[in-house]
């Protein structure tokens, strides 16, 4: 028990502490007080009822987001694609909130599994093209990133059939109708309890169900499932398809929840955070909740701090990449902390070959 | 011990396999003696159009190549490389800082080299002693890379210019002057490198071992290699290229901008994986991505076909992904990549 509750609480601790002193540093070489900054970001994120909402706002593509990460490493593959596979889900769900007139209990579910699906369409090809011509996933999905950007840019934009007429020389879609907007109830969005209850399911198909066996016994030893009857393609392409759909629907909820309907720039960045918020939750799906949380709130909080002392919000994306380094580096931190035992780590056994194997 | 395979062959063996060598790049061949004739056919219809696009084909491919033979040098060690990408970013905004308050590009492109080449070192620490997974090491470059450099980016500033140099007499000929012989000198860099790290990587001792520690460690252990320490100089040195290749980017836009990278990053790793993990096939398959850019450049540039840029946007990266689909399946990569040496 005292070594599970090492591995599960204090690396990930030790390693956002190591990553804000890290952030701190650099805020010291750019001429402001890291307090001061650090200070202005807590209370942006959790100051009053409305930081508050902003944080669980901000959080819910992000669980959505390490979802789809998280999944994917339980077959051994890296989806680097989610940035991508949201944009389409978000400019999709747009396009069905704004076009489409249902009564709510209809438009809002099917705006979101639009969005999904649009996501997992994506996430589809990736797969497909890993199962039958050994393409490696992250350079695929890296790839598909720029034509996801490229494809929703064009759909909004002048010459682009989802452009809002009445916004001018401004790229972006109509206004979702309220029928599939996600209201909030109080403070809490109710976005974030959706993504809250696909944790949980996410948790059930992997550590409950058939699929969830085969995907990891697939993601352990790929020459070991075949023998044991699993179709490494079926796996494979389900897997990704799971994965992206996840991603898609981070994006939908984003649009439905958030922005109230697609316009680029808005989205920006969410698909990366997902990597770093799988490997701080050790690909748990239920640990990627708080995870998710955390990045959140330095996401909220980092418009305060940027009005208090001109700190940009990239620092933000700095200390995230020293938080993956050192999650994924247990080592580093067992040296930096002068500690004698295991403190786990998440295993990670991606670096396999490029070509067909 | 340390001679390699060529020197110990008969002068038939020798013509056997350049002949082999032939047929096995028949493919590449045959393309690029298309593209010669055509573009001469080309020059005759047009030679100003013609001439910007093979000239901005070398222009585009230059940090690729660079980009690429930082990949290549990695995984020939056994170490996958995916924070290219984030490298030619910390090489680039290095570069352009460093030139910029100096005002002396020699100074700007010591900064470049070093700062790549200090990420190289990281990912060598990291694969190496930490024996993190590579994915995940190159996922951190280039997430702190671009993160990096755009929390210390400043709007505005300006740094000396790269020079164009042109070989006096050979630049002044039809088609060929302009296309090979009128650039900036990381261009000339470029095709330098394709050439040093093809006679280092297949005729020098360094290559040997270097190869046999990216197919086969364990034998490479066996007759007295010192795996690591290879691992973090090639590492190191490969760094550096990707440096240039930032530079390269400098070159052609004058300035750093945020993410001005653009992905090459990750293109350069299908280049490499396309070129077959060979100096030379990196430079053809280079010159074919950029003859691409350069021809959907052109055809933009002068709204030839009325399609959205959007979609001309998509067009490097869809190709990169069917290029990666059909040359992929055949593709072998150095055996032992991506993999942690383990002694036991």
């Amino acid at each position: 028990m005292r070594a599970e509750w090492r591995q599960w609480v204090l690396l990930p601790v030790a390693a956002v502490i190591v990553g804000l002193v890290a952030g701190a540093i650099l805020i010291l070489i750019s001429g402001d007080n890291p307090l001061t900054a650090y200070g202005g970001m807590a209370e942006g994120a959790f100051g009053s009822s409305d930081a508050m909402s902003r944080t669980l706002e901000k959080a819910t593509p992000l669980i959505l987001g390490g979802l789809a990460v998280a999944f994917a490493f339980k077959a051994g593959l890296f989806n680097i694609g989610g940035q991508g596979q949201l944009l389409l889900g978000a400019a999709f769900a747009a396009w069905i909130g704004f076009d489409l007139n249902l009564p709510m209990v209809v438009h809002l579910p099917l705006a979101l599994v639009i969005g999904g699906l649009a996501g997992a369409a994506l996430g589809a090809v990736a797969g497909l093209l890993k199962a039958t011509r050994g393409t490696h996933e992250v350079i695929s999905t890296i790839m598909l990133n720029f034509v996801a950007a490229n494809l929703t840019d064009w759909l909004v934009s002048r010459d682009g059939p989802w452009k809002d007429p009445e916004s001018g020389a401004v790229a972006r879609s109509p206004q979702v109708l309220d029928s599939a907007a996600l209201p909030r109830l109080g403070f809490l969005p109710v976005g974030f309890l959706v993504a809250v209850a696909v944790a949980a399911a996410v948790w059930w198909i992997v550590n409950r169900s058939v699929l969830g066996f085969e995907i990891s016994t697939v993601g352990h030893n790929a020459k070991a499932a075949t023998y044991a009857g699993i179709s490494v393609v079926r796996i494979t392409v389900v897997a990704m398809l799971i994965s992206a759909f996840l991603a898609g629907l981070g994006g939908a909820i984003q649009t439905q929840g958030v922005n109230g309907r697609f316009e680029p720039g808005f989205n920006s960045g969410l698909g990366f955070d997902g990597i770093t918020i799988a490997l701080l939750a050790r690909t748990n799906a239920l640990a990627v909740v708080p995870a998710a949380l955390l990045i959140g709130a330095m996401d909220a909080g980092s418009t305060l701090m940027q009005s208090r002392t001109d700190v940009p919000p990239e620092i933000i994306s700095v200390i995230q990449g020293f938080i993956l380094f050192l999650v994924a580096a247990p080592s580093v931190v067992r040296w930096l902390l002068r500690l004698r035992e295991d403190i786990g780590g998440t295993k990670i056994d991606l670096a396999s070959g490029w070509g067909a194997s | 011990m340390t001679t390699t395979s060529t020197s110990v062959e008969t002068g038939a063996e020798t013509t056997a396999r350049r002949r082999q060598a032939l047929v096995r790049n028949r493919n590449g061949i045959v393309l690029g003696v298309m593209v010669v004739v055509l573009s001469v056919v080309a020059y005759q219809w047009d030679g100003v159009q013609t001439t910007a696009v093979t000239a901005r084909t070398v222009r585009e491919a230059s940090p690729l190549i660079l980009a690429a033979l930082c990949g290549l040098i990695g995984e020939r060690s056994g170490v996958v490389n995916i924070g290219i990408e984030g490298q030619m970013l910390l090489g680039a905004y290095s570069g352009f800082m460093a030139a910029s308050y100096s005002g002396s590009l020699l100074v700007g492109v010591v900064a470049a080299v070093a700062a790549s080449a200090l990420a190289g070192l990281f990912l060598g620490w990291a694969a190496v002693a930490l024996r993190m997974d590579q994915i995940i090491a190159g996922t951190v470059i280039n997430i702190v890379g671009a993160g990096v450099t755009s929390f210390f980016y400043v709007a505005g500033r300006t740094m000396p210019r790269f020079p164009q140099w042109s070989v006096p007499g050979l630049s002044d000929l039809p088609l060929v002057g302009r296309t090979l012989f009128a650039h900036g000198p990381l261009t000339y860099v470029a095709a330098l490198m394709v050439l040093v790290v093809h006679i280092a990587l297949f005729h020098t001792r360094w290559g040997l071992r270097t190869r046999a520690v990216g197919e086969h460690p364990g034998a490479a252990d066996t007759v007295g290699v010192r795996i690591e320490r290879l691992r973090y100089v090639n590492l190191t040195l490969a760094g550096s290229l990707a440096g240039m290749a930032g530079l390269a980017l400098i070159q052609s836009a004058g300035a750093f901008d945020r993410g001005m990278t653009a992905g090459r990053g990750f293109i350069a790793l299908a280049v490499m994986i396309f070129g077959r993990w060979r100096p030379t096939g990196v430079l053809g398959a280079a010159l074919l991505f950029g003859l691409f850019n350069a021809v959907q450049a052109q055809l933009q540039f002068k709204q030839a076909l009325d399609i959205p840029p959007q979609f001309f946007g998509m067009i490097p990266f869809l190709l990169t992904i069917a290029v990666l689909a059909v040359a992929g399946v055949k593709a072998r990569p150095p055996a032992a990549a991506g993999r942690p040496y383990d002694p036991e």
